[in-house]
């Protein structure tokens, strides 16, 4: 069948498409350009490929079969503050890691609370250290994605089905079977994938939860490669091997990981009829309260300890904050400039194949990205001076594939309803952006917005390989106070960069929605 | 003159083939059983369906293949015809500059249009504020000032009251007797053909009749189209 | 009329900028932060040099290693002994031309290019109020009960870390793979710098921690807490140091040489114990600063040179995996 006609072309997308590949393909030029014969692979190169995907796949697994009785328990359930809880729900997939972790440990440590509840209770202690923790510190931060793609699809499910349900009179098996299996059928298989994806290149977590060598990621042996053997080499090889499992297990997973659903409409339950019995408001409830514990006792933890040491913290923080907005808003720019024209190539596409191309940037290391660069750039600038930039490219690069499930369906669904009248006026190219794609899919800018902007203020980046003195970002000024005995103070730190986290992605996502509303 | 040359469209199992000619400032009624294919011919002409063979020549000019937006043509379809996020104004502004950069001329032209089809003090108005009739009223003050020889309307009123679709076509009627545009419309109701049109397109077992003049063709009509009126 | 004010003084601020000789020094990236020595290495050389000391922070031997020749430093200050022996195969790196009798090192320093300006030893140190029974040698450590949990740092990518393990092999010899045994089942989890691990032992989360001795100095002098202690071990603790070289391509000798002079003088190594929480390498120990000379401190002090270190290395920090991966 010929392709439909489309207000816009696909030029840019290419255009924008290509940029990314060669950011990725030219940093690994750059590092060729120095790699010397190394040491090749090793037995320790063997067991951290093993135990990453491991990890991922129990991170993915455990993270999608919990969401399911905490995505339903909240589809079916109306309550006070529900909306709140909903939105809390989703706070810890934009977490900093850093922060997290500390919040993690705050909670499942040797002397977190959950242990010093155990230890009243006089029952053995948990130990949060080994695959578990980092298995449990990747659904904590995975089990919020998972539960908002299900309760989508439990929202997606119209309501006159559950009135026909009702009228039926069918027992609670049957409406699962009838109407909430189809569903979890065609969800989880993509939801699962794409924290697979995402687990596959965790890097920090390991780092403090893994404990020990055992639980070496294939990020963290990048780092080891490149930091302590300087052996680029092998730091080149780890990177495609994690670029083909990650591009790979990506690239398979593309057909069934489904569009991100926008928080907009959640905030509501269809309206139910079924599970009215005792049982049913118990276990809901108590599904809720246990997945609202697990979520949001972290993130109280670091509120708690952040209180403290807000007032110790340095004046240099703030500058470190301020420094991290701007590079936050950079990547923001950055990633709307690439994503939107690549969203548009994609939506107008009848396949959405060329989706692959926004996972090239998360599946790649974004160390070796950063180390490609300086490479290259070295000869013909200072790379300190660019560090920034830099920074926010890398962290643009990671925001994308997450930038491209949220703008595709959105732009897909503006040329659907209005193109063909955008055609028959003539409003095409940059008119048909400006007057139909970008204010139909502002709600889904913002939240792209708001998510990479929240993901770039966390991450540590590739800064840390070479910063300016005068220009530390807030995560790196929070490490420097852990390297000064200044603990109290990096817990202040902590605290600001999770409210700046939160503030930054609530601003972009409540703000596109509300101008797009007025 | 519209004149439609061995047109042939395929779409999957689909097939539709037209050779017929329509001409100037006529008022013609496409109709035809539901799935016949009327808002494939009309999407075929707006340049929205692929023509498979044939030409499509507007004053004997090949426009079978131009952009829709380079055709001349104005359309209304079933749905969509305004942006919801875009003023009245705007709305129709975009018939003008598809950049919407308006000089105080257009503006002037934009406000005349929106006067002549009832619609004054409404300009800053979203869609959503306007109610059926009003939005329908919108949607032709833009081809109004779109001022294109050729309309093409694939049942844009479909969902508005008996009452309410009677004033529309009205409305339609007046604004093509003034700007003198040929006007392809496609409808269901019989009453529709006999208000509004002056020839009949039939549409049926993949083919698009020649026009039949609408009186004639409505008092006596061949056995296919008496099936379809019942 | 405050503008042009304000223009002015630019103006003449750029000029006397550029009139001033920049000296570039390369540091680590903790080097420079309000609670590191940069700031107050800075104020006191430009105070006699009559140049503007500029640091630029980061990976220090990654940065070099990537920069080569086009390299901007003067002088690099915080390389760490793991690491002189390949940042000496660069070759970028000239004479010290310093006396190193004037040290006072524990051990023999004869190296010529890398010029020690702090040391301390590896040890771990415990909070005396939750530890009752510290151990009183490494062999008493590894007598432990498992449930006294210890952090230690991943050999790979902290130089803490790779001093333990070469600690361990400085202790233990051949039996290093019982002794990694015998302490996985105390280590809590291994951490990527030091940093990290750290924060695990004042958050409480660990009872011993891999640092150096001279951690509870500051925990005495900056924060009076005398609860902090390092566990001394009769068996010896390996030696750590970090060294200022001058490059060998620098445009502006002299000054790099001044800087090296200022390294050994009073003046700096007097501020390094407080300014930088470790030991002055050239300043003998009746000098230091209040409260320092009683700082409990290691009878035996162990160190293999950089050649050493190379041939043990890659071996020793397997058998360290291959223990803590079973």
């Amino acid at each position: 069948m010929a392709q439909r006609a489309q207000p816009i072309s696909g030029t840019s997308g290419i255009v924008a498409g290509t940029c990314v590949v060669a950011a990725v393909l030219l940093a690994f030029v750059g590092i060729g350009l120095r790699a010397e014969p190394g040491t090749g692979l090793g037995p320790a190169e063997g067991q951290a490929i093993r135990f990453t995907v491991m990890q991922a796949a129990l991170s993915a697994l455990i993270s999608v079969t919990l969401a399911v009785p905490l995505a339903r328990a909240l589809a079916r359930r109306e309550m006070p503050g529900r909306t709140l809880l909903v939105t809390l729900l989703g706070a810890p997939f934009i977490l900093p890691v850093i922060v997290a972790v500390l919040g993690l440990l705050a909670i499942f440590g040797r002397k977190g609370w959950v242990n010093q509840v155990l230890d009243i209770l006089d029952l053995p202690s948990l130990s949060i250290y080994g695959l578990h923790g980092v298995v449990l510190a990747h659904v904590f931060f995975n089990l919020p994605l998972a539960t908002r793609l299900l309760l989508q699809g439990w929202q997606s499910i119209p309501a006159e089905r559950f009135r026909l349900a009702a009228q039926l009179n069918l027992p609670p098996a049957m409406i699962w079977r009838t109407l909430e299996w189809p569903l979890i059928v065609r969800v989880l298989p993509g939801a699962a994938a794409l924290i697979f994806v995402i687990c596959l290149t965790s890097f920090a977590v390991a780092l403090t939860l893994g404990g020990g060598p055992r639980a070496t990621t294939i990020e963290l042996a990048i780092f080891q490669a490149f930091r302590f053997d300087f052996d680029l080499s092998k730091a080149a090889m780890l990177s495609v091997v994690q670029l083909v499992l990650a591009g790979g297990a990506a690239l398979l997973a593309l057909w069934v990981i489904p569009a991100i659903p926008l928080t907009g409409g959640m905030d509501r339950p269809v309206q139910r009829w079924d599970a009215r019995g005792g049982v049913q408001r118990l276990t809901d409830a108590l599904v809720i309260a246990l997945g609202a514990a697990f979520l949001l006792l972290p993130l109280l933890s670091v509120t708690l300890a952040g209180l403290v040491g807000l007032p110790l913290m340095p004046a240099s923080v703030w500058q470190a904050a301020f420094v991290s907005l701007w590079v936050a808003a950079l990547s923001v720019a950055v990633l709307l400039a690439v994503a939107l024209p690549l969203a548009g190539w994609i939506a107008i596409r009848a396949r959405g194949s060329a989706e692959a191309i926004g996972l090239l940037g998360l599946s790649a290391s974004p160390l070796m990205i950063g180390t490609g660069w300086f490479i290259l750039i070295n000869p013909i600038a200072d790379p300190v001076s660019l560090s920034l930039p830099v920074t926010a490219i890398v962290n643009a690069l990671m925001a994308l594939p997450f930038a491209l499930r949220i703008l595709v369906p959105g732009i897909r669904e503006a040329l659907a309803g209005h193109g063909r009248l955008c055609l028959s006026l003539g409003v095409t190219g940059w008119s048909a952006w400006r007057w139909l794609i970008l204010p139909r899919a502002l709600p889904q800018i913002g939240f792209a917005a708001g998510l990479t902007g929240a993901l770039s203020i966390g991450d540590l980046g590739v800064i840390a390989l070479f910063a300016d003195p005068d220009r530390a970002t807030l995560p790196l000024q929070m490490y420097r106070l852990m390297g000064a005995y200044q603990t109290d103070a990096a817990a202040g730190a902590a605290l600001l960069l999770l409210m700046m986290a939160l503030v930054i992605f609530w601003t972009c996502d409540r703000g596109a929605r509300w101008y797009a509303k007025t | 003159m519209l004149r439609l040359e061995g047109l042939s469209i395929h779409q999957g199992s689909f097939d539709l083939a037209a050779d017929l000619s329509v001409e100037q400032g006529r008022k013609v009624a496409v109709i035809g059983p539901s799935g016949s294919g009327k808002s494939t011919l009309l999407g075929a002409l707006g340049g929205f369906v692929p023509v498979a063979a044939g030409q499509v020549l507007w004053q004997e000019i090949a426009i079978t293949h131009a952009a829709p937006g380079a055709r001349p043509i104005a359309m209304l379809f079933q749905d969509n015809n305004l942006f919801p996020h875009l003023s009245v104004a705007q709305n129709v502004g975009l018939g003008l500059r598809a950049n919407l950069r308006l000089d105080a001329q257009d503006r002037a032209r934009v406000a005349a249009a929106l006067d002549r089809v009832g619609l004054e003090g409404m300009a800053d108005r979203k869609p959503s504020a306007l109610s059926g009739g009003q939005q329908s009223r919108a949607a032709l003050a833009r081809v109004l000032v779109q001022d294109k020889p050729l309309v093409l309307l694939d049942e844009p009123f479909a969902a508005l009251g008996p009452a309410l679709r009677q004033d529309m076509l009205d409305l339609v009627s007046a604004l093509i007797r003034e700007t003198g545009a040929t006007l392809l419309m496609v409808t269901h109701a019989p009453e529709d053909v006999l208000r509004i049109a002056d020839e009949v397109i039939f549409v049926d077992a993949g083919r698009a009749e020649a026009p039949t003049p609408a009186a004639e063709i409505m008092q006596n009509p061949p056995p296919a189209l008496r099936a379809y009126l019942g | 009329m405050r503008r042009t004010l304000l223009a002015a003084s630019l103006l003449l601020a750029s000029q006397a900028g550029a009139e001033t000789p920049v000296l570039t020094v390369y540091a680590g990236d903790y080097f420079t932060s309000e609670w590191g020595p940069g700031p107050m290495i800075e104020t006191g050389f430009e105070e006699i040099c009559n140049c503007d000391l500029q640091f630029s922070t980061g990976d220090l031997l990654p940065r070099l290693l990537l920069e080569g020749e086009r390299t901007k430093a003067d002088v690099v200050i915080g390389l760490t002994s793991d690491v002189t022996a390949r940042a000496r195969a660069t070759g970028l790196f000239a004479p010290h031309g310093q006396d190193n009798s004037a040290l006072t090192l524990p051990i023999d320093w004869t190296d010529d290019t890398f010029l020690p300006f702090n040391y301390g030893h590896t040890a771990f140190i415990y909070n005396e109020t939750t530890m009752e029974a510290p151990p009183a040698s490494f062999d008493a450590l590894l007598e432990m009960p498992d449930d006294v949990k210890i952090v230690i740092q991943d050999p790979r990518t902290s130089i803490s870390g790779l001093a333990l393990v070469l600690w361990v092999q400085a202790v233990y010899g051949e039996a290093s793979a019982d002794v990694w045994t015998k302490l996985a089942p105390k280590i809590l989890t291994v951490t990527k710098d030091w940093s990290a691990s750290y924060g695990l032992f004042t958050d409480g989360e660990a009872d011993m921690v891999l640092s150096y001795t001279t951690s509870p100095a500051y925990h005495m002098f900056a924060e009076d807490d005398f609860t902090k202690k390092a566990a001394l071990f009769p068996e010896g603790h390996y030696f750590m140091v970090e060294t200022v070289a001058k490059i060998a391509q620098t445009q502006k000798p002299e000054l790099a040489d001044a800087f090296l002079t200022y390294v050994m003088s009073r003046d700096f190594q007097s501020m390094i114990p407080t300014a930088n929480w470790s030991l002055p390498s050239a300043l003998p120990q009746t000098d230091w600063p209040e409260g320092w000379a009683q700082l409990p401190l290691p009878e035996k002090v162990l160190f293999y040179s950089e050649t050493e270190a190379a041939a043990l290395q890659a071996e020793a920090i397997e058998t360290w995996r291959n223990a803590l991966s079973q």
